[in-house]
């Protein structure tokens, strides 16, 4: 794997971050997608040999800093997100698109209530059900997230 | 080229690993708070993602400010030198009430206040994590900001410092659901503690008896004790009491009056000079009231 494929890939991850932290009026707020899950999702499956279990970890774990929240928080979850990915991911590459979304779903669903028990764990949060309206804009941004990043890793020749 | 056979350890030795990580992070983070001073390091360390993010807010912001008419700037200037004139006026009178009231605590050999060191500092960011109230700002240790400042802005108290970054630093949101602040009643000095609730507009207060005098739109202001926050700031106005003889506690909501959910510019307090010597002494004190639970 050549230096500038690990540059792009590094970058998309990057722009994942940012987009994740970027100030957004707080009536839109709820609705963020998960950008860093979704970009993981995809190096995961277009290359799991490259993206793995750590590399989620390392992602979440910067997240935590940035975010704020307790250390190893949001780590733990996205690396157990992905883990499912890669263990799948010759299953899920052979589905259409569309499937793909509703797995991601899933997995982003799965990811927000791992955040949550944890949190729950440490601090007296409750449950408000727009915890879990990032899950349909994950759904929805999935298609076009997937023909983006197919045609960056296309273009660069990234394997 | 793509290996056939996959190399170094499975993914389930290598979630095993991660996960054991991330075990042992919560628990010396959360539970022994050993990671304050690695915290600040990782804060400094991502700072500049944090102003790379905020750069397209920044832009719009100077766009906004520079597309703007000539009659809109007259308007302003012509509202800001009343204002100014209104404000001098009360400046004058409070000059000779604050002197007054120094030479009444002289006379009653209580400390003098002086005044208190302050600095602007503007919102970076606000995290979209649901969990935590919590915003960034773009003043850190290069500023001397140091943890467990007081944090507010024009209408009242906002918070406290949480993490402190070379270039940046953290707020903890007095409407976070792990924050308290002691306060009193402006109109009659009763002692209460508002808690965050994890909701942006609303305060609790816990264990308070039925038989306490307070009445919706009574004004919460900070009481000074556990000196993290300086005394006298307006903190909340009570908008609910229920009383319900069938509970132990009457039950009182409150909401902020800063503007927690709309904050642009903050001010960072830093504590008078001459009570510096009664702050470090009260540090050692078991019971410190203002602390993050």
């Amino acid at each position: 794997m050549s230096l500038v494929s690990r540059l792009i890939m590094f970058l998309t991850l990057l722009v994942a971050l940012l987009a994740s932290i970027m100030p957004l009026p707080l009536s839109v707020d709820a609705f963020r997608p998960d950008w860093v899950l979704v970009v993981l999702f995809y190096w995961c499956l277009a290359l799991p040999s490259r993206v793995n279990v750590i590399t989620a970890w390392v992602m979440g774990f910067i997240l935590d800093v940035l975010l704020g929240s307790t250390l190893g928080l949001h780590a733990g979850a996205m690396a157990i997100s992905v883990y499912i990915v890669a263990g799948n991911f010759q299953k899920i590459r052979n589905f259409s698109v569309w499937q793909q979304a509703l797995i991601i779903g899933v997995l982003s669903a799965l990811y927000h209530l791992i955040v949550f028990w944890l949190q729950r764990f440490l601090t007296d949060v409750v449950f408000l059900p727009s915890y879990l309206y990032p899950v349909f804009t994950t759904i929805i941004l999935w298609p076009w997230a997937f023909l983006l990043l197919r045609k960056i890793r296309r273009n660069f020749r990234i394997t | 080229m793509n290996p056939i056979f996959k190399h170094g350890p499975s993914p389930v030795h290598r979630l095993v690993l991660v996960l054991l990580c991330s075990a042992a992070l919560i628990f010396f983070d959360h539970k022994m708070n050993s990671f304050e001073p690695v915290r600040g390091f990782l804060q400094s360390l991502v700072s500049p993602l944090q102003y790379l993010a905020t750069a397209p807010k920044q832009m719009m912001n100077w766009a906004a400010d520079n597309i703007i008419t000539r009659r809109q700037l007259l308007a302003d200037n012509q509202q800001y030198k009343i204002n100014e004139l209104v404000f001098h006026e009360q400046a004058l009178q409070l000059d000779i009430v604050q002197r007054e009231n120094n030479r009444l605590r002289a006379l009653l050999a209580s400390p003098l206040r002086g005044d208190a060191k302050k600095m602007v500092a503007e919102i970076l960011s606000v995290d979209s994590d649901p969990y935590t109230h919590q915003v960034v700002i773009n003043r850190g240790a290069n500023d001397g900001v140091y943890e467990g400042q007081a944090v507010i802005d024009d209408e009242g108290i906002v918070g406290q410092i949480l993490h402190v970054g070379t270039t940046s630093s953290r707020v903890l949101l007095i409407t976070d659901i792990t924050h308290a602040v002691p306060v009193r009643i402006s109109r009659n000095g009763l002692r209460l503690i508002a808690t965050g609730g994890g909701v942006i507009d609303r305060l609790t207060h816990n264990y308070v008896p039925h038989s306490s005098d307070i009445r919706t739109g009574d004004v919460l202001v900070t009481s000074g004790l556990g000196s993290k926050f300086p005394e006298g700031y307006p903190v909340a106005k009570v908008t609910g009491v229920i009383q319900d003889e069938s509970r132990a506690f009457s039950q009182i909501k409150s909401q902020p009056v800063a503007k927690i959910d709309r904050l642009r510019y903050v001010l960072l307090l830093w504590p008078e000079q001459n009570n510096l010597q009664g702050l470090n002494e009260s540090k050692t004190l078991p019971a410190e009231k203002a602390d993050i639970k």
